[in-house]
């Protein structure tokens, strides 16, 4: 496993090769698979998550989620990298 | 309201239980090993009678269907099936999150390699000591703890995630810190310290793996602060005896609530140590299916919810956070599954049993019941 990763601005965030962030059709539900890890997701969590494609910069996700919900991109911000933080800390996410 | 289904039981959508999150699949009870803690029944299945690849292959789609996230492909050891390729590339084409969980020892670059290609997802490593005479005493194997070292290298060099998952008890937990060393040494993202349950075979070999309060004490500190040291580093998954526990586990989940569990000839049971309950009866994917069995097998809807609870655990508090704790161990201890599991401190029994499990502790260690398939795997095959 990688050295601890910060979340910053200008992280371009993604998931490592083992993690799947997924919809389940039949349990109509997005979540992130692991090893022997579930994570079930709140629809903000899915919204940031679908824009993490191994491209985009912690910033690009959240300017664009705030023209998206109309919301002060500060607010945003600062909510995408708490959740990514935690994500990150525990192996779901990497730079 | 209760709907009847021919054994007057609820069934799993009266308790509003949704589909099984995932499906521990043991392909087969054949194992190179002899661990005498393993979690297999002591009536160990044929190879005559294990499920074929079509059945597997049918029971994944089936599984996929109700939703299920995760397949563990689990045995025995489930690398003696030769069409393992064909059941995890399955999986992985049907969007089944695919773990193998394996001792190891028959495995090969090659065919890690292939299994990565065909969409396999994680490895998890069984170890049983961090020194090869000791581990491999143990796993009653020569020279397998040399070769899962090598075997845990391939799993890195084809970039698969990689579990150790490591079964303490008295005669190895003073290694507790060489385990994590190990874990990182190994490049493994996640170290499972599991102290051994006693069902099974491993209650027939108790008294040489129990560890004693102080061992299990001074276990948990190290786990502790190697959880904060290694922070974002190595997942550190701990179980505790849940004899030495304040309370007890919530067993799979709840019985029949989140998981479930198929046998090598297609039984599918609530947990792995169900067959050990002799009056419970399984239903098979030969001649249900899967849904159907989650659904209304009477072996799942038995101890389910609350109804069928005894006191004291009727009137308990928790009786909805850790169900009942385990049917198993009630079996086992207690002679009836429907009594209160004694590992849980209301239990009228639990001082009794637990006294007896420290005093086995203190004693020297007997000698070793080995799991045996049959003369054929008594050698390295």
């Amino acid at each position: 496993m990688a050295e601890i990763l910060k979340i910053k601005n200008d992280v371009i965030p993604k998931f490592p090769k083992h993690v799947r962030f997924k919809y389940n059709e039949p349990r109509k539900e997005w979540v992130i698979l692991a090893p022997e890890r579930l994570v079930k997701l709140d629809e903000i969590a899915v919204e940031i998550l679908k824009l993490v494609d191994g491209r985009k910069t912690v910033r690009i996700i959240s300017n664009e989620l705030s023209k998206k919900f109309k919301a002060p991109e500060d607010v945003i911000l600062s909510d995408v990298k708490d959740m990514l933080q935690q994500l990150s800390d525990k192996g779901f996410i990497e730079e | 309201m209760t709907k009847e289904n021919g054994n007057g039981l609820k069934k799993a959508s009266d308790h509003g239980i949704q589909a099984p999150l995932a499906l521990l699949a043991e392909l087969s009870h054949r194992c190179p090993l002899q661990c005498p803690y393993c979690s297999n029944p002591v009536q160990l299945e044929k190879k005559t009678g294990e499920l074929t690849t079509e059945e597997w292959i049918s029971v994944v789609d089936q599984a996929v269907e109700m939703g299920m996230h995760q397949i563990h492909l689990s045995g025995g050891e489930p690398t003696v099936r030769h069409d393992l390729e064909d059941i995890v590339e399955h999986c992985s084409k049907k969007g089944l999150y695919t773990n193998l969980i394996t001792s190891g020892v028959l495995l090969n670059p090659d065919r890690l390699t292939k299994l990565e290609k065909l969409g396999l997802e994680h490895v998890q490593l069984s170890f049983q000591d961090t020194d090869n005479d000791n581990a491999d005493r143990i796993g009653g194997y020569k020279g397998g703890h040399a070769k899962k070292l090598e075997v845990a290298k391939w799993v890195r060099d084809v970039d698969l995630p990689l579990t150790c998952n490591c079964v303490v008890h008295r005669q190895n937990i003073d290694n507790l810190e060489k385990f994590i060393q190990m874990a990182l040494d190994l490049d493994a993202e996640r170290v499972e310290i599991a102290q051994v349950q006693y069902y099974g075979w491993a209650l027939k070999n108790r008294a040489a793996f129990i560890p004693t309060p102080q061992q299990l004490d001074h276990a948990t500190e190290i786990v502790e602060k190697a959880r904060v040291d290694l922070k974002g580093k190595l997942v550190i998954d701990y179980v505790i005896p849940d004899y030495y526990a304040k309370h007890p586990k919530n067993c799979m989940g709840g019985w029949g609530r989140r998981f479930l569990n198929m046998n090598p000839k297609g039984e599918v049971l609530p947990c792995h140590a169900a067959e050990t309950i002799p009056h419970l009866k399984f239903d098979n994917v030969r001649e249900r299916s899967l849904k159907w069995i989650w659904e209304n097998s009477e072996a799942f809807n038995l101890y389910r919810g609350t109804d069928w609870m005894p006191e004291p655990c009727k009137s308990c508090d928790r009786k909805e956070i850790d169900w009942g704790a385990c049917r198993c161990q009630a079996m086992a201890l207690t002679g009836d599954a429907k009594n209160t599991d004694p590992a849980c401190s209301i239990s009228p029994l639990h001082n009794k049993i637990f006294s007896m499990a420290a005093e086995e502790a203190r004693r020297a260690p007997p000698e070793f019941i080995y799991r045996r398939y049959g003369v054929r795997f008594n050698s390295p095959i």
